[in-house]
């Protein structure tokens, strides 16, 4: 069998981006989240809120840590994988992926010992200020990133001579003509992520009994956020859409499922995409709604995926399905927070058993929304790597051969099972021994800084744990 | 319109960057390359507490050397990294493991032994793959329309697994220095030990390195047998750096060893961008072939000016802040 250096090459950018997506898209809530708490513990003074803000940090250093270990990676897979693209686009690429690092790392690396470390030995309000600064530089590290994302989606400010990119104006280029939505999609992503992860694990405490009063806090915080920005969300993703129709059509027709440009476009529930035939089976469709939803009448035109040849096709079923599950998803989310709304009144919604067991599984499914939102849009640029203008098979690195990327892809599978495993294992380790861990004071890596994960005192393995272990000590 | 040569500011950006990173990971490797060999578990304990409060903030230069290079001279980027495939995966492979090392092993109790694994495993397969880049720069790459076009295993020679060793014992010489100036007792004692003999394994495959170098590239031999000879400079200030360290050694100057060596990289450093300069990737592109857009190094140029600085202050803030010896069983304080 002939090994494909391109598609071994898509898989391992993939990959690699995936696993890495699932850390900064938590970490970027989390830091708000944990902001938010500061502010409150810094104005009330309410012990509570400290406690809360202490615990989640801890959360915060694993998984920041895990983030930047599988991060180091992807600022040479340009090379490696991709070194026609690199060569091409770094006239742009380069200094806005620099710039992310001058701006957003070095930020995040001064502040967040602060923030790890500082709470006894800086004053309240210096921590408070680090704690803004992780959250700032978690948001300026993920602005350079979507502009260079939304650059390769909808390329502007730029013009490609002799098979390289030079930057005509800056602004355009960085503030392109997807940006705005994407990284306002993404932000809330976040907000979302973060969210449902600590009304998740704060559910679970609530239905153990642990640390019932802060926990009942947490969880009223992110219930009132989701009511708002889950709602956002759905409005946001549908001007993205809108705004995906007008730069980026075959994607939008692959996410419809739509073959053939036409007025009265039916919304699809459900259809399996035959892209050798060009068709869909099994459709159940609601009649003239796509047209409606994305032109805002009901005959309006949709582009259908019949006006490019189909090797200009990207994955159709791919897109389709992973549309479907990110928006099934996003109204789960919002039935989940009305729900709150509803469970409020005598204050029931930290008592409801099944509600509680819902949110636990929930905190899963924001993941699950941004990497199927990640596949739509990354997907449904195909063939395009630059869209319109550079394809995926030009940007490859000619000297790759199938056997390397096969090597390299096993290789990093490998490398992050092992990494990842170690480091979930632990996050439950953390999460387990909870809010109640008194442990700061008399060990003395407390004062070894600069370490994320330091700031946890939670020992890898199970059993080690008896001091903390809330059954031997009677609540905290 | 172009008042600067901008591709000259920004080789010197680099190639500072550059010098910055092998000093700094450099110490923090070589820690963990002599990591198995340290006296006991306490000493391990010890060895990786020294570099703790450092070695991502050190690693950062790496990041930062990839993301400007793409931004600065992305031929050289796109023409190193392809050539050098499977050595940067095994790079990155190693400061992943090495990573995450550092932050299990003082939570791990029964397992702990697999983390002391991953750290030393990692730090001696990333140095490695480090010295062998160094190896493949002095070879060239073969190269067409600006694209490489070479094999997946070109860069691997009985010359770049020399200069690989050649790393590996320069790391770790730079490591046992460094626990000399931080530690004390039977740990300083024991890194006095091993610095000469690793002092003399530098020595000999530096020497055999810079024997070989010139009957590897033409080039390289006429730069350093024509008229230039001032640059005859440069081996004498290593041979001399490599006498101070036996020197201080001998006398048990604590500091002394390790800013020697670090001399004796910086010079070996300096010879060697003498043997290639100008080329950037040798035999054919001058680092003015290898620049990006002048729109785009000025660009960039504008903000590193700005944060390069604070980086430098607030590096050397960190590095006070954790002045002085590290002790078993203790943190800072």
């Amino acid at each position: 069998m002939e090994l494909d250096p391109l598609i071994l090459s898509r898989i391992q950018f993939a990959f690699v981006v995936s696993f890495h997506a699932i850390f900064p898209v938590f970490t970027i809530g989390l830091a708000s989240f944990i902001a938010v708490l500061e502010g409150l513990a810094f104005k009330t003074r309410n012990p509570i809120w400290e406690k809360l803000s202490a615990f989640w940090t801890k959360v915060f250093a694993v998984v920041f840590g895990m983030g930047v270990v599988s991060g180091i990676v992807m600022s040479f897979q340009f090379g490696t994988n991709w070194s026609n693209f690199a060569q091409a686009s770094a006239n742009y690429l380069g200094p806005i992926l620099s710039y992310e690092v001058i701006t957003a790392f070095f930020l995040e690396a001064a502040f967040l010992g602060v923030l790890l470390f500082g709470r006894d030995k800086v004053p309240a309000g210096v921590h408070l200020f680090a704690a803004i600064m992780v959250a700032t530089g978690t948001f300026i590290s993920s602005f350079w990133i979507l502009s260079a994302n939304s650059w390769m989606q909808t390329p502007a400010g730029t013009e490609l001579r002799d098979g390289v990119f030079y930057v005509t104006s800056w602004s355009e280029a960085i503030f392109n003509p997807s940006f705005p939505y994407r990284f306002l999609h993404m932000g809330l992503a976040s907000f979302l992520t973060g969210s449902f992860v600590v009304a998740g694990v704060s559910a679970w405490y609530l239905l153990k009994g642990r640390e019932v009063e802060a926990n009942r806090k947490a969880l009223s915080m992110c219930l009132w956020l989701l009511l708002f920005i889950a709602p956002a969300q759905a409005v946001v993703g549908d001007f993205h859409g809108l705004n995906t129709l007008e730069h980026q059509p075959m994607k939008v027709a692959a996410m419809e499922g739509n073959w053939e440009t036409s007025r009265h476009v039916p919304l699809l529930l459900f259809a399996i995409p035959d892209q050798e035939n060009q068709t869909n089976r099994f459709e159940i469709a609601i009649p003239s709604l796509a047209s409606f939803i994305l032109t805002h009448e009901w005959d309006g035109e949709v582009p259908g995926l019949n006006e490019v040849a189909v090797e200009e096709q990207p994955p159709v079923a791919i897109v389709f399905w992973s549309f479907r599950i990110m928006v099934g998803l996003g109204m789960l989310m919002i039935l989940f927070a009305v729900t709150g709304l509803v469970l409020r009144s005598g204050g029931r919604y930290w008592r409801t058993g099944w509600y509680l067991q819902g949110l636990r599984f929930m905190s899963i499914a924001p993941f699950i929304a941004v990497l199927t939102g990640w596949f739509v849009t990354e997907v449904g640029r195909a063939p395009w790597l630059v869209y319109g203008m550079m394809t995926q098979a030009e940007s490859v690195t000619p000297s790759l051969t199938g056997g390397m990327a096969l090597f390299t892809l096993i290789g990093y599978i490998v490398v992050y099972a092992l990494v990842f495993s170690a480091g979930v294992y632990y996050l439950m380790r953390v999460l387990y021994v909870g809010l109640e861990d008194k442990h700061d004071e008399d060990e003395h890596e407390a004062e070894r800084p600069a370490r994320p994960f330091s700031a946890t005192h939670v020992p890898f393995e199970y059993g080690n744990d008896k001091p903390n272990n809330p059954a031997n000590q009677g609540g905290h | 319109m172009e008042l600067f040569d901008l591709p000259l500011i920004w080789a010197f950006i680099i190639g500072f960057g550059i010098i910055m990173y092998v000093l700094m990971d450099g110490f923090d490797l070589g820690v963990g390359i002599l990591f198995p060999f340290a006296p006991n578990e306490e000493s391990r304990d010890t060895m990786m507490n020294s570099v703790a409060p450092v070695w991502d903030g050190n690693e950062t230069w790496l990041v930062l050397g990839g993301a400007g290079l793409l931004a600065a001279f992305p031929m050289v980027y796109s023409i190193f990294l392809p050539a050098l495939y499977i050595g940067v995966f095994l790079l990155l492979a190693g400061l992943i493991f090495r990573g995450v090392a550092f932050e299990f092993r003082f939570k791990a109790r029964t397992s702990r032994y697999l983390w002391n694994w991953a750290f030393a495993g990692g730090s001696t397969v990333a140095a490695f793959a480090q010295g062998a880049v160094v190896g493949a720069y002095i070879q060239g790459f073969e190269t067409a329309d600006g694209v490489y076009v070479g094999g997946a295993l070109d860069w691997l020679t009985p010359f770049t697994v020399l200069t690989g060793l050649g790393i590996l014992a320069g790391y770790a010489l730079l490591g046992s220095t460094w626990l000399i100036m931080k530690t004390e007792g039977r740990l300083q004692e024991w890194a006095y030990r091993i610095t000469l003999p690793l002092l003399a394994g530098v020595l000999v495959v530096f020497g055999i390195i810079s024997v070989w170098t010139p009957f590897v590239d033409d080039m390289v031999r006429e730069r350093w047998f024509s008229n230039l000879s001032v640059i005859w400079i440069l081996p004498v200030l290593t041979l001399l750096c490599a006498f101070q360290i036996f020197r201080s050694v001998r006398n048990r100057f604590e500091g002394m060893p390790f800013v020697a060596t670090m001399g004796l990289f910086i010079f070996t450093y300096l010879g060697l961008i003498v043997s290639r300069w100008p080329y950037v990737v040798p035999p054919e592109y001058t680092l003015w072939d290898a620049a990006s857009a002048y729109e785009s190094q000025l660009f960039l140029l504008l903000g590193l000016l700005f944060v390069i600085p604070i980086v430098l202050v607030y590096t050397a803030w960190t590095y006070w802040v954790f002045r002085g010896k590290v002790r078993a069983g203790e943190g800072y304080h």
